[in-house]
Protein backbone atom coordinates (compact mmCIF):
# COMPACT_ATOMS: atom_id res chain seq x y z
CA UNK A 1 0.00 0.00 0.00
CA UNK A 2 2.46 2.12 0.84
CA UNK A 3 3.98 2.10 -2.82
CA UNK A 4 0.65 3.33 -4.09
CA UNK A 5 0.79 6.87 -1.47
CA UNK A 6 1.19 8.80 -4.57
CA UNK A 7 -1.92 8.12 -6.32
CA UNK A 8 -4.29 8.45 -2.93
CA UNK A 9 -7.88 7.84 -3.97
CA UNK A 10 -6.96 4.14 -4.43
CA UNK A 11 -7.98 2.31 -2.11
CA UNK A 12 -6.97 -1.79 -2.59
CA UNK A 13 -9.80 -4.04 -0.98
CA UNK A 14 -8.04 -7.41 0.80
CA UNK A 15 -8.44 -10.40 -1.12
CA UNK A 16 -10.09 -11.50 2.73
CA UNK A 17 -12.69 -8.78 2.22
CA UNK A 18 -13.70 -9.89 -1.57
CA UNK A 19 -13.64 -13.80 -0.43
CA UNK A 20 -15.96 -12.82 2.76
CA UNK A 21 -18.18 -10.58 0.33
CA UNK A 22 -18.57 -14.01 -2.04
CA UNK A 23 -19.37 -16.29 1.11
CA UNK A 24 -22.10 -13.92 1.71
CA UNK A 25 -23.29 -14.15 -2.02
CA UNK A 26 -23.15 -17.28 -2.37
CA UNK A 27 -24.91 -17.97 1.17
CA UNK A 28 -27.93 -15.43 0.12
CA UNK A 29 -27.98 -18.02 -3.46
CA UNK A 30 -28.61 -20.91 -1.07
CA UNK A 31 -31.38 -19.19 1.01
CA UNK A 32 -33.15 -18.03 -2.32
CA UNK A 33 -32.99 -21.55 -3.69
CA UNK A 34 -34.29 -23.15 -0.63
CA UNK A 35 -37.06 -20.58 -0.27
CA UNK A 36 -38.39 -21.02 -3.58
CA UNK A 37 -39.07 -24.65 -2.77
CA UNK A 38 -41.53 -23.29 0.01
CA UNK A 39 -44.59 -21.65 -0.57
CA UNK A 40 -45.62 -18.64 1.27
CA UNK A 41 -47.83 -16.98 -1.81
CA UNK A 42 -46.62 -13.48 -3.20
CA UNK A 43 -44.15 -13.37 -0.11
CA UNK A 44 -42.47 -15.26 -2.31
CA UNK A 45 -41.66 -12.56 -4.18
CA UNK A 46 -41.07 -10.37 -1.75
CA UNK A 47 -38.53 -12.80 -0.38
CA UNK A 48 -36.49 -13.30 -3.85
CA UNK A 49 -36.58 -9.47 -4.60
CA UNK A 50 -35.26 -8.61 -1.17
CA UNK A 51 -32.20 -10.88 -1.31
CA UNK A 52 -31.92 -10.16 -4.86
CA UNK A 53 -31.24 -6.63 -3.50
CA UNK A 54 -29.10 -7.56 -0.70
CA UNK A 55 -26.97 -9.13 -3.55
CA UNK A 56 -26.74 -6.65 -5.72
CA UNK A 57 -25.92 -3.70 -3.39
CA UNK A 58 -23.26 -5.77 -1.69
CA UNK A 59 -21.86 -6.43 -5.26
CA UNK A 60 -21.81 -2.79 -6.30
CA UNK A 61 -20.02 -1.56 -2.79
CA UNK A 62 -17.36 -4.10 -2.48
CA UNK A 63 -16.83 -5.54 -6.07
CA UNK A 64 -17.31 -2.52 -7.87
CA UNK A 65 -15.71 -0.03 -4.95
CA UNK A 66 -18.52 2.15 -5.07
CA UNK A 67 -18.18 2.17 -0.81
CA UNK A 68 -14.61 3.95 -1.50
CA UNK A 69 -16.10 6.38 -4.63
CA UNK A 70 -16.79 9.60 -4.29
CA UNK A 71 -20.15 11.51 -4.27
CA UNK A 72 -20.75 12.16 -7.89
CA UNK A 73 -20.19 8.19 -8.36
CA UNK A 74 -23.13 7.52 -6.20
CA UNK A 75 -25.07 10.08 -8.31
CA UNK A 76 -24.45 8.50 -11.32
CA UNK A 77 -24.89 4.93 -10.09
CA UNK A 78 -27.82 5.67 -8.53
CA UNK A 79 -29.98 7.81 -10.39
CA UNK A 80 -30.53 5.90 -12.62
CA UNK A 81 -32.46 3.59 -9.95
CA UNK A 82 -34.68 5.91 -9.73
CA UNK A 83 -35.65 6.21 -13.38
CA UNK A 84 -36.05 2.85 -13.40
CA UNK A 85 -38.14 2.47 -10.75
CA UNK A 86 -40.22 5.74 -12.61
CA UNK A 87 -40.32 3.83 -15.64
CA UNK A 88 -42.27 0.19 -14.19
CA UNK A 89 -44.18 2.29 -11.70
CA UNK A 90 -45.40 4.50 -13.80
CA UNK A 91 -46.26 1.90 -16.32
CA UNK A 92 -47.46 -0.51 -13.98
CA UNK A 93 -49.90 2.55 -12.07
CA UNK A 94 -50.80 3.21 -15.95
CA UNK A 95 -51.89 -0.49 -16.51
CA UNK A 96 -53.28 -1.19 -13.84
CA UNK A 97 -56.00 1.93 -14.00
CA UNK A 98 -57.07 1.79 -17.23
CA UNK A 99 -60.98 1.09 -17.38
CA UNK A 100 -60.97 0.82 -20.91
CA UNK A 101 -59.08 -1.98 -22.59
CA UNK A 102 -57.03 -0.36 -25.99
CA UNK B 1 0.57 8.63 -11.35
CA UNK B 2 2.32 8.73 -15.41
CA UNK B 3 5.50 9.27 -14.67
CA UNK B 4 7.49 6.40 -16.48
CA UNK B 5 3.97 4.85 -17.58
CA UNK B 6 3.91 3.52 -21.35
CA UNK B 7 0.04 4.52 -21.69
CA UNK B 8 0.18 7.99 -21.20
CA UNK B 9 3.10 8.89 -23.48
CA UNK B 10 1.35 9.07 -26.96
CA UNK B 11 -1.75 11.64 -27.37
CA UNK B 12 -3.40 11.58 -23.60
CA UNK B 13 -3.39 14.89 -23.08
CA UNK B 14 -5.15 15.42 -19.66
CA UNK B 15 -4.02 15.00 -16.51
CA UNK B 16 -3.43 11.12 -15.46
CA UNK B 17 -5.63 11.31 -12.32
CA UNK B 18 -8.37 13.25 -14.18
CA UNK B 19 -8.41 10.87 -17.15
CA UNK B 20 -8.56 7.73 -14.58
CA UNK B 21 -11.61 9.31 -12.68
CA UNK B 22 -13.49 10.70 -15.95
CA UNK B 23 -13.01 6.90 -17.56
CA UNK B 24 -14.49 5.18 -14.40
CA UNK B 25 -17.77 7.87 -14.45
CA UNK B 26 -17.85 7.20 -17.80
CA UNK B 27 -18.41 3.44 -16.92
CA UNK B 28 -20.71 4.26 -14.30
CA UNK B 29 -23.15 6.29 -16.80
CA UNK B 30 -22.81 4.26 -19.42
CA UNK B 31 -23.98 0.62 -16.59
CA UNK B 32 -26.63 3.33 -15.81
CA UNK B 33 -27.97 3.34 -19.66
CA UNK B 34 -27.60 -0.64 -19.04
CA UNK B 35 -29.86 -1.08 -16.33
CA UNK B 36 -32.43 1.22 -18.05
CA UNK B 37 -31.78 -1.16 -21.29
CA UNK B 38 -32.83 -4.37 -19.03
CA UNK B 39 -35.04 -1.79 -16.98
CA UNK B 40 -37.43 -2.14 -20.36
CA UNK B 41 -38.08 -5.75 -19.93
CA UNK B 42 -38.31 -5.59 -16.39
CA UNK B 43 -41.21 -3.50 -16.55
CA UNK B 44 -42.53 -5.50 -19.27
CA UNK B 45 -41.98 -8.59 -16.98
CA UNK B 46 -44.05 -7.00 -14.50
CA UNK B 47 -47.08 -6.27 -16.31
CA UNK B 48 -47.27 -9.13 -17.92
CA UNK B 49 -46.39 -10.84 -14.53
CA UNK B 50 -49.26 -9.24 -12.36
CA UNK B 51 -51.49 -9.87 -15.63
CA UNK B 52 -50.93 -13.51 -15.88
CA UNK B 53 -49.93 -15.12 -12.49
CA UNK B 54 -50.71 -18.44 -13.15
CA UNK B 55 -49.40 -18.89 -16.46
CA UNK B 56 -46.35 -17.45 -15.06
CA UNK B 57 -46.19 -19.72 -12.25
CA UNK B 58 -47.21 -22.85 -14.46
CA UNK B 59 -44.19 -22.02 -16.73
CA UNK B 60 -41.33 -20.93 -15.09
CA UNK B 61 -41.27 -24.43 -14.16
CA UNK B 62 -40.20 -25.72 -17.46
CA UNK B 63 -36.84 -24.18 -16.25
CA UNK B 64 -33.91 -25.89 -14.84
CA UNK B 65 -33.77 -24.48 -11.39
CA UNK B 66 -30.43 -26.78 -11.00
CA UNK B 67 -28.77 -24.77 -13.97
CA UNK B 68 -30.05 -21.46 -13.52
CA UNK B 69 -28.55 -22.12 -9.71
CA UNK B 70 -25.11 -23.64 -11.62
CA UNK B 71 -24.63 -20.39 -13.21
CA UNK B 72 -25.42 -18.10 -10.63
CA UNK B 73 -22.78 -19.54 -8.76
CA UNK B 74 -20.66 -19.31 -11.85
CA UNK B 75 -21.09 -15.65 -12.73
CA UNK B 76 -20.58 -14.70 -8.50
CA UNK B 77 -17.32 -16.92 -8.47
CA UNK B 78 -16.72 -14.92 -12.23
CA UNK B 79 -17.03 -11.54 -10.18
CA UNK B 80 -15.01 -12.72 -7.14
CA UNK B 81 -11.85 -13.56 -9.43
CA UNK B 82 -12.70 -10.27 -11.51
CA UNK B 83 -12.28 -8.04 -8.84
CA UNK B 84 -9.49 -9.98 -7.03
CA UNK B 85 -7.70 -9.00 -10.29
CA UNK B 86 -8.27 -5.86 -10.10
CA UNK B 87 -6.79 -5.37 -7.07
CA UNK B 88 -4.03 -7.45 -8.30
CA UNK B 89 -2.95 -5.33 -10.94
CA UNK B 90 -3.20 -2.30 -8.44
CA UNK B 91 -0.74 -4.45 -6.48
CA UNK B 92 1.39 -4.45 -9.68
CA UNK B 93 1.15 -8.16 -9.60
CA UNK B 94 0.48 -8.62 -13.29
CA UNK B 95 1.01 -12.54 -13.84
CA UNK B 96 -1.61 -13.02 -10.40
CA UNK B 97 -3.90 -10.16 -12.77
CA UNK B 98 -3.64 -12.52 -16.22
CA UNK B 99 -4.19 -15.69 -14.20
CA UNK B 100 -7.47 -14.50 -12.34
CA UNK B 101 -8.80 -12.50 -15.66
CA UNK B 102 -8.15 -16.06 -17.26
CA UNK B 103 -10.35 -17.73 -15.06
CA UNK B 104 -13.13 -15.44 -15.14
CA UNK B 105 -13.25 -15.71 -18.59
CA UNK B 106 -12.91 -19.89 -18.48
CA UNK B 107 -16.42 -19.31 -16.26
CA UNK B 108 -17.85 -16.88 -18.88
CA UNK B 109 -17.35 -19.56 -21.07
CA UNK B 110 -18.76 -22.12 -18.64
CA UNK B 111 -21.95 -20.23 -18.22
CA UNK B 112 -22.37 -19.64 -21.80
CA UNK B 113 -22.24 -23.94 -22.54
CA UNK B 114 -24.54 -24.26 -19.44
CA UNK B 115 -26.99 -21.31 -21.07
CA UNK B 116 -26.31 -23.43 -24.50
CA UNK B 117 -27.80 -27.09 -23.01
CA UNK B 118 -30.62 -25.23 -21.35
CA UNK B 119 -32.08 -23.56 -24.68
CA UNK B 120 -31.39 -26.50 -26.61
CA UNK B 121 -33.35 -28.97 -23.39
CA UNK B 122 -35.92 -25.86 -24.37
CA UNK B 123 -36.25 -26.26 -28.04
CA UNK B 124 -35.68 -30.23 -27.56
CA UNK B 125 -39.13 -29.43 -25.90
CA UNK B 126 -40.42 -27.37 -28.70
CA UNK B 127 -40.31 -24.35 -26.63
CA UNK B 128 -39.66 -21.04 -28.64
CA UNK B 129 -39.90 -17.15 -27.80
CA UNK B 130 -43.35 -17.71 -29.78
CA UNK B 131 -44.68 -19.84 -27.22
CA UNK B 132 -45.57 -17.83 -24.40
CA UNK B 133 -45.41 -14.29 -22.84
CA UNK B 134 -43.72 -16.04 -20.41
CA UNK B 135 -40.86 -17.64 -22.69
CA UNK B 136 -40.74 -14.56 -25.19
CA UNK B 137 -39.70 -12.62 -22.05
CA UNK B 138 -37.29 -15.61 -20.53
CA UNK B 139 -35.52 -15.94 -23.91
CA UNK B 140 -35.50 -12.22 -24.75
CA UNK B 141 -34.12 -11.24 -20.93
CA UNK B 142 -31.68 -14.14 -20.90
CA UNK B 143 -30.98 -13.69 -24.48
CA UNK B 144 -29.63 -9.90 -24.20
CA UNK B 145 -27.82 -11.05 -20.81
CA UNK B 146 -25.93 -13.35 -23.06
CA UNK B 147 -24.85 -11.30 -25.42
CA UNK B 148 -23.44 -8.91 -22.59
CA UNK B 149 -21.77 -11.86 -21.22
CA UNK B 150 -19.87 -12.17 -25.17
CA UNK B 151 -19.36 -8.51 -24.98
CA UNK B 152 -17.80 -8.99 -21.40
CA UNK B 153 -15.91 -12.05 -22.44
CA UNK B 154 -14.56 -9.97 -25.47
CA UNK B 155 -13.32 -6.75 -23.24
CA UNK B 156 -11.80 -9.81 -21.10
CA UNK B 157 -9.52 -11.24 -23.57
CA UNK B 158 -7.96 -8.02 -24.88
CA UNK B 159 -7.63 -6.93 -21.07
CA UNK B 160 -5.83 -10.75 -20.57
CA UNK B 161 -3.58 -10.52 -24.13
CA UNK B 162 -2.58 -6.54 -22.65
CA UNK B 163 -1.84 -7.74 -19.56
CA UNK B 164 0.54 -10.55 -20.46
CA UNK B 165 2.02 -7.58 -22.76
CA UNK B 166 2.89 -5.81 -19.69
CA UNK B 167 0.60 -2.76 -20.50
CA UNK B 168 -0.68 -2.44 -16.83
CA UNK B 169 1.17 -1.47 -14.09
CA UNK B 170 0.13 -0.60 -10.21
CA UNK B 171 0.05 3.22 -11.35
CA UNK B 172 -1.30 2.76 -14.72
CA UNK B 173 -4.47 0.38 -14.74
CA UNK B 174 -7.76 2.13 -15.64
CA UNK B 175 -9.03 -0.49 -18.14
CA UNK B 176 -8.80 -3.52 -16.09
CA UNK B 177 -11.01 -1.60 -13.57
CA UNK B 178 -13.28 -0.38 -15.61
CA UNK B 179 -13.64 -3.49 -17.75
CA UNK B 180 -14.33 -5.42 -14.42
CA UNK B 181 -17.31 -2.52 -14.02
CA UNK B 182 -18.69 -4.17 -17.03
CA UNK B 183 -18.11 -7.29 -16.06
CA UNK B 184 -19.74 -6.96 -12.40
CA UNK B 185 -23.13 -5.44 -14.22
CA UNK B 186 -23.13 -8.67 -16.04
CA UNK B 187 -23.55 -10.46 -12.99
CA UNK B 188 -25.54 -7.75 -11.11
CA UNK B 189 -28.29 -8.37 -13.88
CA UNK B 190 -28.10 -12.15 -13.75
CA UNK B 191 -28.47 -11.90 -9.51
CA UNK B 192 -32.49 -10.31 -10.53
CA UNK B 193 -32.76 -12.31 -13.79
CA UNK B 194 -32.44 -15.63 -11.93
CA UNK B 195 -34.63 -15.80 -9.07
CA UNK B 196 -37.60 -13.58 -11.58
CA UNK B 197 -37.17 -16.09 -14.39
CA UNK B 198 -36.01 -19.82 -12.39
CA UNK B 199 -37.43 -19.30 -9.02
CA UNK B 200 -40.96 -17.65 -8.88
CA UNK B 201 -42.06 -17.40 -12.20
Amino acid sequence: MSTHSHAEEHHITSNKTYIVVWAALMVMTAITVYVSYINFGTFNIVIALVVASIKASIVALYFMHLKFEDSITWVFALFPLSLLALLIGMTITDTFTRTIVP
Amino acid sequence: MGDGSVEHSHGHHMDPAVEYSSSKLGMWLFLGTEILLFGGLFAAYAIFRAKYPEMFFEQHVELNKKMGAVNTCILIFSSLTMAMGVSAMQRGKQKVTAILILITILCGLGFGVVKYFEYSAKFHHHIYPDTSIFFSLYFLMTGLHMLHVFIGLAILAVLFVLTLKGKFTAKYNTPVEVGGLYWHLVDLIWIYLFPLLYLIG
